[in-house]
């Protein structure tokens, strides 16, 4: 009936009174019910998940209706765990519920943008020139160049059409390739575990043309690299589930209700199963409330806790009593009993080098890499072996390359952990001591720089002469203090003595009573004696961000491993940060970097490469003397962190992009026109110095990046690591560095790096960012790409804290004219191909690689480094310097080769980890399963040409998701252990997991040697099982745990063995305290940035839901007497600047956080609710605005079994939370919504370097 | 051309504007009713609305029924109680009272719209243009105001009230009579129509559904149901506390 008419039944509306008429029952119309029931009805449900950097990886249900994505709601059918265990879902929180928001928000960028200033230079070239001659017509005239350079940041965008936005990215691609090399082409894209497939589309291109992808995991700073050190391995965790099977947990600088939300679950339910847990974190977080104890630490001084505890261990567990698991797990999974050598240095004698087969007469009958083979004794027999399992095994032989106690001949042994009982005699022996570093803001004591302890040696006669020997366990007792009845100084005798590293010692350096710290040591190894191994430690960037990151983690490792802990399930070290965990890596890696058309490719770290061509390196206030080692051995140690760097590069440790001043395929030509091959024209050039390599001056324009993508990514509004000289040097725009540089100091320069008076301002010709959100990226960007969103398009997702792989698949079309990443390369490439024959044709492509963990290289250099350009030895490529390969590139066939399968996969087959298998079968199966092209260069080659295709080649190739891979490479590596393994996946050989498989349910992943963990029936994934259980060798020098690192690098700079760093001082505050007053109180506070509770990473800070949630708007955290202090009180608009930068933001002032440190939630965009600074005159900051990044000379080491690089698994990390910062009061709020003069910036701007 | 003008104005337009305010209305609520709102801007701000709304309402309301009593009532009947200057002089000083009240509210609210940030960015163009029209056809009203006190017989008013009263008897009058009138008058008769021209396509709808039920209603409670329901039956609940 009408609306209408039915008001007009006036005299037969009926109604039935109640509760004596105080209320009436009505027959009246209920339609506009109908109204609400419609608010949740829908047309269809698709299932994707957020492609956000989050180890969340939740499958999600998303809600369409009437072709708009409306809400999404947690999927709930995730395969089951196992019986007594809880199930996975659901998993899912409120930042992820809140992503449909995007769509259709403002913020979409909804059509291609391009800076108005190029679009006019390029259209204006365009009507009379060639694509690539309008490109150099632009950028080698440097007005026209600076005309757009300059304006980064300060908005101007305009839309553009696909078609001609394509035509100028493919035109400066080329122009770089064919004028500078093809290795000025960067792309910067992270986490593929996140959306394999859109990071694939990238760096297949880049990778195709030669380009360079670009790290991520070490720039973020969530790689830690005591990791690789240890255990040879990137990163391996146990799954979530396994949390509840621990019997004690210590969150440990981990946040995880607020940062791990889809898995808190998991640590409550093992509470209710009867878990124990200890907190430690400064402040009061989410999780403090979690613990039966919390330990507020002093930040920054987490290895002094744990080294502490190890301590209370060792003294209970392993010397006054000794626990028979513990002793034995340490001496069959640790290089505990391993014999290091002992050199005289300064009346005492210093730890040196492992002692290697090589060292015998004969070498102990070891004739295949006896330098690569270390040794120790024999317990029953007393003799000295190599036992197998060590490095040397890996390669050149096969069988012997397992953890079985015997010896290389077969001889089972036990292996001595201590020389007690043997010695020769009790000798001093020094270790070094930083703890008395004095720190304005850190506690420090007054113990000398060399500790000198006890222990038991005995002489050996080797092959150099005879030397003093001792094990690492004695070493590794004597350097936590432990008295064991030697006598000498430097022990403890109790827990109460101030001896480095008592609990009485800690309790001066981190604030934890001392009590607290041994109810806690013992409680942790307590229950790991009784459940052999079930206590575990959960770690996060917390602790990873410092500088000194790696005593921070290998004191946690080395209470883990004390306790035998690691590779048990419910027990170990899980290191969440960052989604590591690319499951289907095998499978995804020749698909991601085009393995199957050219090898090697072009990777690079980045960290190593942001310092140089952010030009920090210039500005750099620590001097390497600041962390030398008092015991390091004779040599300069001086120099600054790029010539360190530098060398690692010459070396072949560290990879190097742009390789040569050079353009490689001139080189290639070169090579060629000489006669000779390209490694030795190579070698012979860089000796002769016809040929330099391009690290020795990043600031010479021959040397610069060129081009740049970021996709995936929010690199300048997130993780950029001195936001501030990336503005100023990098893109050449508006900045606010307030400090100088070295040369205006007049301080100590690079030796090895050429020095040029003016840095340059504005390397980049061409910066490219792909998003579907205006992030502060995209605002400085040249070209703005819109990119589908993750309900938008295919692709797939894994994550380290569950085991399933499941996927983004396409709810709606992409909106307005977005395309998915994988269009938009396909788009790129075929924009190339037409472009590219104007100046290139097909080219031969020298590439400089470093020499690679996992591969027969990665014992190259035995014993001490040794540099060529310093004449120490040859230039032998693979060897002493980068491995030289030449790949062919076929320029104007890049499309073709872009979409299709290329033929290296059938001739020379998949690998990973050392370990190679044959993939002819899989290539037919996916040439079945997409189909081939039927004409072209690629003709009968399997078809790549959609998404879902891409997916395809992934699962089919991956042993992760295809029975049949897994077998074979269970197999290929049973050939190295000599022992079986094929049992893992044999029941799964039949299984072969597809597309449409994870569309209808989330699946999980088939057991593969890429990991240290099995999902089975019997147990969770956890990190290290199969080196337990099934024998497999760690990755490692001895094959073992890695306690002690011998590398003459380490030594030097103190990381021989896990002892105390305390914070380093970055020298920031000083030089600008005074700049500028405007006065109000000054507060000197350390800068830390911990993860956010309303956004993830680069995402969602500017999620209006997530907003309306927080503050609005940028914040950092300070405690409630700092605030007194400083004069501030709650909602405060507060400014943080030191020489880096300056940032504002409103402060919340709250009891959660310690004295002492100021809080910023990291990745809070700049362009949303951002004043200006009173420092420096521009908008805000991010809270990268006040971080520099410090290098770490350790992090370079490379050729040396697991210190060697791989892309995003060892190399330098940017660590940021030694800083500090000067908080106080805004005197003025301005908004700047005026438009932008210089001058009047210029006014209010402080005057910064120059 | 000057009495085609008034034709078409007097004679037309009022039942064009009448029939677009019955059936549009009719239309609106039938298929609209989502639409069927006042479009209270509460929400994001009270400051001001409180005497804003509650002035200009009272005014309004006033004015209303004034001009719905003075226009509409035959002159027949209410000459039994009082003369046609007595009338008008009522009319003058009550209109005057309420308009005056109107015009402080009106002003208030159409300031507060405009220059209110958060209320002008969610306002549509109608509810501005509502408002407007208001504030001017109010101003127009309150200007003849002294005019009519030039002729204080009352002969204006009728000419006026004949002219309603034959509309709304469907018998227009001749507009010969209308064309001696002073153009504020004109002005103000146009654009009340024009008012009831805009009516269903603005927020003026709610006016339909002022809650006058409300005040007279049985029960707090309402239940809606759909089962039959029994006029006037007990409903048979133990209204007695349980033991």
């Amino acid at each position: 009936m009408s609306h209408f008419l039915e008001r007009l039944t006036f005299f037969n509306k009926v109604s039935e009174p109640f509760s004596n008429g105080h209320g009436i029952t009505t027959a009246e119309d209920r339609r506009w019910e109908d109204g609400y029931r419609k608010r949740w009805q829908h047309d269809k449900i698709v299932r994707s998940t957020h492609g956000a950097n989050c180890t969340g990886s939740c499958s999600w249900k998303i809600y369409v209706k009437g072709g708009i994505v409306t809400w999404e709601t947690q999927q709930t059918d995730y395969p089951r765990t196992r019986p007594d265990l809880p199930n996975h879902e659901p998993r899912g929180c409120s930042r992820g519920a809140s992503y449909s928001w995007y769509l259709y928000s403002g913020n979409r960028v909804k059509y291609p943008l391009v800076r108005s200033r190029l679009i006019k230079l390029w259209r204006e070239a365009r009507a009379t020139l060639t694509p690539v001659a309008a490109w150099k017509s632009i950028v080698e005239n440097p007005d026209k160049r600076a005309a757009y350079v300059k304006k980064r940041g300060h908005g101007g965008f305009v839309r553009a059409h696909w078609d001609e936005v394509t035509e100028i990215i493919a035109a400066a691609n080329a122009y770089t390739a064919k004028t500078y090399g093809p290795d000025r082409v960067f792309g910067f894209s992270p986490i593929p575990a996140m959306s394999m497939v859109s990071y694939a589309a990238g760096s297949r291109y880049l990778s195709l043309i030669g380009g360079v992808c670009m790290s991520f995991y070490d720039w973020y700073c969530d790689l830690p690299p005591a990791s690789p050190q240890t255990w040879g391995e990137q990163t391996d965790v146990p799954e979530s589930a396994d949390w509840y099977n621990a019997g004690f947990i210590i969150l440990w600088g981990s946040n995880v209700p607020q940062t791990r939300t889809p898995d808190a679950h998991f640590y409550t339910e093992a509470r209710y199963r009867g878990m124990k847990s200890a907190v430690i974190c400064p402040d009061y977080s989410e999780a403090a409330k979690f613990g039966d104890i919390w330990l507020s630490v002093k930040q920054g001084t987490d290895s002094a806790l744990s080294m502490a505890m190890g301590h209370v261990i060792l003294k209970e567990y392993h010397v006054n009593r000794q626990v028979p698991y513990f002793r034995d797990y340490v001496r069959q999974y640790t290089d505990m009993p391993m014999l290091v050598r002992l050199v005289e240095q300064n009346g005492a004698l210093v730890p040196e080098r492992f002692v290697r087969a090589s060292d015998f007469d004969a070498s102990l009958g070891e004739s295949n890499n006896p330098d690569w083979k270390t040794v120790a004794y024999d317990e029953t027999t007393g003799s000295i072996v190599a036992p197998k399992g060590t490095i040397g095994f890996r390669w050149g032989e096969t069988g012997k390359w397992n953890l079985t106690e015997a010896a290389s001949g077969g001889a089972a042994t036990k292996l001595r952990l201590s020389l007690s009982g043997i010695e020769d005699k009790l000798a001093e022996v020094a270790f070094p001591y930083f703890g008395n570093i004095a720190h304005e803001h850190f506690a420090s004591t007054d113990h000398a720089s060399i500790l000198k302890r006890r222990v038991p040696v005995k002489r050996l006669k080797l092959a150099g002469g005879d030397s003093y020997v001792t094990t690492v366990h004695d070493l590794f007792l004597a350097n936590y203090g432990i008295d064991r009845g030697f006598g000498g100084e430097n022990v403890a005798t109790s827990f109460d003595d101030d001896v480095p590293y008592s609990p009485a010692w800690a309790e001066k350096i981190t604030g934890v009573s001392r009590d607290k710290i041994v109810q806690v040591a013992r409680e942790f190894a307590t229950n790991a004696e009784k459940t052999n191994g079930r206590s575990m430690i959960i770690i996060g960037a917390a602790m990873n961000h410092w500088y000194h990151a790696d005593m921070n983690y290998r004191g946690v490792i080395n209470m883990l491993v004390m306790c035998g802990c690691v590779g048990q399930s419910g027990g170990g070290w899980a290191h969440y940060v960052g989604q590591e965990k690319l499951r289907p890596q095998a499978g995804w890696a020749p698909l991601a970097f085009a393995l199957d058309w050219g090898r090697p490719p072009r990777q690079q770290n980045s960290t190593s490469a942001f310092y140089a061509h952010t030009d920090q390196w210039r500005y750099e206030t620590v001097n390497v003397g600041d962390i030398v080692s008092p015991t390091a051995p004779p040599g300069p140690w001086d120099g600054t962190f790029i010539d360190y760097n530098i060398r690692a590069e010459r070396m072949g440790w560290l990879p190097s992009a742009p390789q040569l001043e050079t353009n490689p395929l001139q080189v290639a030509k070169d090579a060629a026109a000489s006669g000779l091959d390209a490694k030795d024209y190579v070698a012979k050039g860089l000796k002769d110095g016809t040929l330099k390599l391009s690290c020795e001056d990043p600031d010479n324009p021959k040397n610069w990046p060129r081009n740049l993508f970021v996709w995936r990514s929010n690199l300048l509004g997130s993780s950029g690591k001195g936001h501030e000289y990336f503005l100023k040097h990098l893109l050449g725009t508006t900045h606010g560095v307030l400090g100088k540089d070295l040369g205006a100091e007049g301080k100590a320069k690079s030796t090895e790096a050429v020095w040029h008076e003016h840095a340059p301002e504005g390397k980049l010709d061409l910066l490219v960012t792909l998003d579907f959100r205006m992030s502060t990226t995209c605002v400085y960007s040249d070209i703005v790409l819109p990119t589908a969103t993750w309900y938008e398009k295919n692709d797939l997702n894994t994550s380290d804290m569950h085991p399933f792989i499941h996927p983004l698949t396409g709810a709606v079309d992409p909106g307005w004219e977005a395309k998915s990443d994988w269009e938009i390369y396909k788009g790129i490439a075929k924009a190339f191909s037409k472009v590219a024959p104007e100046v290139l044709g097909i080219e031969k492509d020298v590439v400089l690689n470093p020499i690679k963990h996992d591969s027969a290289n990665e014992i190259a250099q035995a014993f001490e480094p040794k540099d060529w350009k310093k004449g120490e030895c040859e230039p032998v490529p693979g060897k002493t310097m980068p491995t030289v390969a030449v790949v062919e590139r076929d320029y104007p066939h890049i499309y073709e080769r872009f979409t299709a399968l290329g033929p290296l996969m059938e001739k020379v087959g998949n690998g990973i980890k050392g370990i190679a298998w044959k993939t002819g079968h899989e290539v037919e199966h996916l040439k079945a399963l997409n189909g081939v092209h039927t004409d072209g260069t690629n003709k009968g080659l399997a078809r790549i040409v959609t998404d879902i295709d891409a997916t395809e080649v992934i699962l089919m190739m991956a042993p992760e998701t295809n029975g049949e891979v897994a077998v074979k490479a269970w197999e290929a590596l049973g050939k190295t252990t000599g022992r079986e393994h094929t049992h893992l996946a044999l029941p799964k050989e039949d299984e072969k997991i597809r597309f449409r498989d994870v569309v209808a349910q989330p699946r999980k992943i088939i057991s593969a040697p890429t990991w240290s963990g099995l999902e089975s029936e019997k147990v969770c994934y956890t990190a290290g099982y199969t080196n337990v259980h099934e024998l497999i060798p760690w990755r490692t020098l001895t094959g073992r745990q890695q306690l002690y690192q011998d590398h003459l690098w380490m030594r030097a700079f103190g990381a021989g063995l896990c002892v105390y760093r305390p914070p380093l001082d970055l020298r920031a505050i000083k030089p600008v305290i005074d700049m500028k007053s405007n006065g109000e109180k000054q507060i000197v506070l350390n800068f830390i940035t911990p993860h956010q509770k309303w956004g993830i990473h680069s995402t969602y800070t500017d999620n209006l839901m997530m907003l309306t949630l927080s503050r609005g708007g940028p914040c950092i955290w300070i405690s409630e007497p700092d605030a007194k202090r400083a004069g501030i009180v709650d909602n405060d608009w507060v400014e943080a600047y030191n020489s880096n930068g300056a940032l504002v933001a409103r402060a919340v002032v709250s009891q959660r956080v310690k004295d002492g440190m100021v809080m910023m939630y990291h990745a809070q965009e700049k362009i949303v609710n951002v004043p200006g600074s009173e420092m420096t005159g521009n908008r805000g900051g991010i809270h990268n605005s006040v971080t520099r990044t410090v290098l770490n000379p350790t992090h370079m080491i490379g050729g040396y079994a697991q210190l060697a690089y791989d892309f995003n698994y060892y190399g330098t990390i940017g660590t940021n939370r030694d800083e500090f910062v000067i908080v106080r009061k805004l005197k003025t709020v301005d908004w700047l919504e005026r438009p932008y003069s210089e001058k009047a910036r210029a006014k209010t701007k402080l005057n910064a370097a120059e | 051309m000057r009495d085609a003008l008034f034709h078409i104005l007097f004679a037309w337009y009022p039942y064009v504007c009448l029939t677009t305010f019955l059936v549009g209305s009719l239309i609106r609520f039938d298929r609209e009713q989502y639409s069927w709102r006042a479009g209270s801007s509460q929400i994001l701000r009270k400051r001001q609305l409180v005497w804003g709304s509650n002035l200009f309402h009272l005014g309004i309301l006033l004015l209303f029924f004034g001009h719905l009593v003075g226009l509409l009532t035959p002159t027949g009947l209410y000459t039994m109680v009082m003369t046609v200057p007595q009338k008008q002089l009522i009319a003058v000083v009550a209109g005057g009272i309420a308009g005056t009240v109107c015009f402080i509210g009106l002003s208030l609210l159409l300031a507060r719209r405009m220059f209110d940030p958060r209320i002008r960015k969610t306002s549509t163009t109608m509810d501005l243009a509502i408002l407007i029209i208001l504030w001017v056809q109010l101003s127009l009203g309150l200007a003849t105001l002294p005019l009519s006190l030039e002729h204080t017989d009352g002969s204006v008013m009728l000419v006026l009230a004949h002219w309603a009263q034959g509309i709304v008897t469907l018998q227009p009058v001749h507009t010969d009579a209308l064309q001696a009138i002073h153009w504020p008058y004109l002005v103000h008769l146009v654009l009340g129509m024009t008012i009831f021209l805009l009516f269903p396509f603005s927020r003026l709808v709610h006016i339909w559904s002022a809650p006058v039920w409300y005040l007279g209603r049985p029960g707090y409670q309402v239940v809606r149901t759909r089962r039959t329901v029994t006029p006037g039956a007990r409903a048979p609940i133990n209204q007695q506390p349980a033991e």
